[in-house]
C-alpha cells in the first residue's frame, strides 16, 4: 500500500517537470523583444475600460453549491458499492434511500427554478 | 529517522507555512490558493497514516469542492485586485497570544497520549472500506447517521437555494 | 511468450543491484524509470492525436489535412512544436505572475497524474491502487483550479468570464460523472481498476452490457469535463474570444492545448477500461501483451467517436448545456443509480442465463436484468424529455411578440 502510494508520489513529482520543462526552455530560448503595449491587458485591441472584475451571476454561485453538497454525499457512496457483496438487504435499502434524498434536493432545486439560466 | 519521519516533517511545514499565508496575505484569492496547497499537504498527511481513502476524500471535496466555492465566492462578491485592506486589527496581539496559548495546552495534553507516538502499522488496508462500507449501512453501525447526514446536506441544499435565490429576483 | 517489458525490468534490477544502493533508494530509481516511461508514453500518443485528430477532421470535411511536412504529414506536430518555441513568451504586465505561471503547469498535471493507474495489460500499469476510481475523481479537481488560477490572474474580462464559464461547467458536468462511475465500482465492487478490467472476462460481461446507460452518461460527461466540442464554450471565440487562456502564448499556451488532448484520449482510456474491458479479449490468458493491442484499439475507437463528434456537433448554448446536465444527465444517473443496486442484489445470485460457443458469450440472468433496467430507463427519459419539451414549446409560444427593426415608411420619407 505504501509503495503504490510513493509511485504516486514520485508521479506528481515527475508529472509537475513534464510540462514545466519545455516552459522553463521555451522562457529561456523564446525571442524576447517587450514593449509596453504587447504587455498590455489583450481585450480585442480596444484600451482597458474599468476594472477585470464585474460583476458576476449568481447562477455560477448556485451551480457550484449544488455540486458541493452532491460532492460530499457521492463519497459516501463509494465505500457502500464496494461493500456492496456483504450488505443485507437492509443496507442495501438504506444506500437507495440515501440516493433518493439526493435526487429529492435536485427536485427542490428544480422546483425552485434554481437549475433555470435566465 | 526514517524516510517516512522526513517526509512528515517537511509536508508538516509545508501545510503550517502555507497556512500562515492563508491568515496573513492581503490577497482574498492568494489566500484561498494558500488553502489548497494546506488542505492538500493534509492529504499527504492522511497517505503516510495509511488512510488512502480519506486522502482521496480530502483532496476531491475539500480541494476540489470547498476550496473551488470559496474562490468563486471571493471572486463573486468582491474586488480582489482591489483588496488591500490589512488582515490584521487592533486585537491581532491578542489572538496571537491565545493561539500560543491553545497550542502550547495541546502540545502539554498529546505529549503524555501513549498513542501519540505509535506509528501506524504498514499493512493491508485494503478492506478498511468494505468495512467502512458495512459499517455505514449496517443496523448496528451507522445507519441513522448515514440517513441524518443524507439529511442534513438536504437541508444544506435547501437552505442555500433558499437564502440565495430570493435575492436575484430583487435585482431584476 | 515472455514478457518483454519484464525481461527489461529484471535487466535493469541487476544492474542496480551491482551498484550497492541501499534498497529504499532502489526502489526509488526503479519507480522514477516507470514513471517517466509512462509519462513519455502519455505525451507521445498525445503528440501522435493532434497529428491524427487533424488527419481525420480534415477527412470528414472533404479535405487533406497534414501532408507536407515527413510523410503523411507525421512530423506535422514537431513542426508545430519549433513554431510555438520561436513565439514571443508574454506575461502580461498585470498578470499575477506567480499564478499565471503556475497554471499550464497544473492543467497538465492533473490529466497526466490520471495514467499513474491505467493498467495497459494485465502485468503492465503504473501502480495499483485500492481507490483508483476515486483517485481519478480526486485528480481531476486540479485542472478545475488551473482553469481558475489561468483566468484569474491573467487579470483579463474574457480571461475570467471563460473562467468562470468553464469552471461552472466543468464542476457542474462532474456530477454525472461522479455517479456514472459508481455504477462500474458498484458492479464490480471495487474500486481498483484492475479489478474492475478483471471482471470484464468475457463479451458479454463487458459492463457496457450490463449498463450501456451508464457508459454513455460517462462518455457524454466526461467529453464535457475536457471542453471539446459540443462542450466547447469555455472557449466561444465570437463572445468571449478565447476563454480563460486569452493572454497565453507559445508553449505555455501550448501545455493548455497538450492538456486537452492528453485528457481527450484520457478519457477514452477510462471509457475503454470501465465499460469495454480494457485489455481484456480472446488470447490475453495466454500471451498478455496482447492485452496492450486490445487497450489501444478499444481506446483509439472511443477516440474515434469523440473526434467524429467535434467535427459533426455545433456548440451547444450555455443554458442548454446547465439544462441538459441538471435536468437531463443527472436525473437520469440518479434514477439509474436506485434502480442498479435494487436489481443487483435480488439477481446476483441467479446464474447464467445463456451461455454459448464454450462459455465465450455467456450471458447471466444479473447482467440481463440490469440490461433491461437500462433500457427502461432510457425509454421512460425518452419520453420524459419529449413531454417536457412539449410544454416547453407551447409556453415559448405564448412570449409577446418583440418590436423588430422595420425600414422606414414612405410617409415619413
Amino acid at each position: 500500500m505504501h509503495n503504490s502510494w510513493l509511485f504516486i508520489g514520485i508521479f506528481i513529482l515527475v508529472a509537475g517537470v513534464f510540462p514545466a520543462l519545455p516552459i522553463i526552455l521555451f522562457h529561456i530560448f523564446g525571442p524576447k523583444r517587450q514593449t509596453p503595449e504587447k504587455l498590455e491587458t489583450y481585450e480585442c485591441g480596444m484600451e482597458t475600460v474599468g476594472q477585470t472584475w464585474v460583476q458576476f451571476k449568481v447562477q455560477y454561485y448556485i451551480y457550484a453549491l449544488i455540486f458541493l453538497v452532491f460532492d460530499v454525499e457521492i463519497i459516501f457512496l463509494y465505500p457502500w458499492a464496494v461493500a456492496f457483496d456483504k450488505l443485507p438487504l437492509l443496507g442495501v435499502a438504506a444506500g437507495v434511500l440515501f440516493i433518493f434524498l439526493l435526487a429529492d434536493g435536485l427536485w427542490y432545486a428544480w422546483q425552485k427554478g434554481a437549475l433555470e439560466w435566465s | 529517522m526514517t524516510p517516512d519521519q522526513i517526509l512528515f516533517i517537511v509536508t508538516a511545514l509545508i501545510s503550517t507555512l502555507a497556512a500562515v499565508m492563508v491568515v496573513s496575505r492581503r490577497n482574498m484569492v492568494h489566500a484561498a490558493l494558500f488553502l489548497v496547497l494546506t488542505l492538500f499537504g493534509v492529504a499527504v498527511a492522511f497517505v503516510l497514516l495509511e488512510a488512502p481513502f480519506l486522502a482521496v476524500v480530502q483532496v476531491l471535496v475539500y480541494i476540489g469542492a470547498i476550496a473551488i466555492l470559496m474562490i468563486f465566492a471571493v471572486m463573486l462578491t468582491r474586488n480582489v485586485t482591489d483588496d488591500s485592506g490589512d488582515p490584521f486589527n487592533k486585537n491581532a496581539r491578542v489572538g496571537g497570544l491565545a493561539a500560543l496559548f491553545v497550542f502550547s495546552l495541546l502540545v502539554v495534553m498529546f505529549g503524555g497520549w501513549s498513542q501519540f507516538t505509535a506509528y501506524p502499522q504498514a499493512g493491508d488496508t485494503s478492506g478498511s472500506i468494505v468495512q467502512l462500507g458495512v459499517a455505514l449501512t449496517a443496523a448496528d453501525g451507522y445507519v441513522i447517521a448515514f440517513e441524518v447526514a443524507s439529511m442534513l446536506l438536504l437541508g444544506a441544499l435547501v437552505g442555500a437555494i433558499f437564502v440565495v435565490w430570493p435575492r436575484q429576483n430583487e435585482n431584476e | 511468450m515472455t514478457d518483454p517489458l519484464a525481461l527489461l525490468g529484471d535487466w535493469l534490477l541487476n544492474l542496480l543491484a551491482q551498484l550497492n544502493l541501499p534498497p529504499g533508494l532502489r526502489q526509488v530509481i526503479l519507480y522514477l524509470l516507470g514513471v517517466s516511461v509512462i509519462a513519455t508514453v502519455a505525451l507521445v500518443i498525445t503528440i501522435f492525436n493532434t497529428w491524427l485528430e487533424r488527419k481525420i477532421a480534415a477527412r470528414i470535411q472533404d479535405r487533406l489535412g497534414p501532408n507536407r511536412v515527413g510523410p503523411w504529414g507525421l512530423l506535422q506536430p514537431i513542426a508545430d512544436a519549433i513554431k510555438m518555441l520561436t513565439k514571443e513568451d508574454t506575461t502580461p504586465a498585470a498578470a499575477d505572475k506567480v499564478a499565471y505561471n503556475i497554471a499550464p503547469i497544473l492543467a497538465v498535471v492533473s490529466v497526466l497524474l490520471i495514467w499513474a493507474v491505467i493498467p495497459f495489460t494485465s502485468q503492465w500499469f503504473g501502480t495499483q491502487l485500492n481507490v483508483a476510481v476515486l483517485y481519478i475523481a480526486a485528480v481531476g479537481s486540479f485542472g478545475v483550479l488551473a482553469v481558475l488560477m489561468a483566468g484569474w490572474s491573467s487579470n483579463n474580462k474574457y480571461a475570467l468570464l471563460g473562467a468562470f464559464r468553464a469552471v461552472s461547467q466543468l464542476i457542474s458536468y462532474e456530477v454525472p460523472l461522479f455517479l456514472s462511475l459508481l455504477i462500474p465500482v458498484l458492479l464490480a465492487r471495487s474500486m481498483d481498476i484492475s479489478v474492475i478490467v478483471e471482471k470484464q472476462a468475457t463479451l458479454l460481461e463487458m459492463y457496457v452490457v450490463a449498463a450501456p446507460l451508464a457508459a454513455l452518461l460517462f462518455f457524454i460527461s466526461s467529453v464535457a469535463e475536457v471542453g471539446r466540442t459540443p462542450f466547447d464554450l469555455l472557449e466561444a471565440e465570437s463572445e468571449i474570444v478565447a476563454g480563460y487562456h486569452i493572454e497565453y502564448s507559445g508553449f505555455k499556451f501550448g501545455m493548455f492545448q497538450a492538456g486537452e488532448f492528453m485528457h481527450t484520449f484520457t478519457i477514452a482510456a477510462l471509457t475503454a477500461l470501465l465499460f469495454l474491458g480494457g485489455w481484456q479479449g480472446p488470447g490475453v490468458a495466454q500471451a498478455p501483451i496482447l492485452g496492450l493491442f486490445y487497450f489501444m484499439g478499444k481506446s483509439f475507437a472511443v477516440y474515434f467517436v469523440t473526434m467524429w463528434m467535434r467535427s459533426t456537433l455545433p456548440r451547444i448554448r450555455i443554458d442548454h448545456m446547465q439544462a441538459l446536465n441538471w435536468k437531463i444527465l443527472v436525473p437520469i444517473a440518479l434514477t439509474l443509480l436506485m434502480l442498479t443496486p435494487i436489481v443487483d442484489y435480488f439477481t446476483k445470485d441467479l446464474g447464467v442465463l445463456f451461455s454459448a460457443f464454450g462459455g465465450a458469450l455467456t450471458l447471466s440472468w444479473r447482467f440481463a436484468a440490469l440490461l433491461l433496467t437500462n433500457i427502461l430507463v432510457t425509454l421512460a427519459a425518452i419520453e420524459a424529455v419529449r413531454r417536457n419539451a412539449k410544454r416547453n414549446f407551447v409556453e415559448r409560444s405564448r412570449f409577446p411578440e418583440r418590436p423588430v427593426a422595420r425600414p422606414p415608411r414612405e410617409e415619413a420619407a
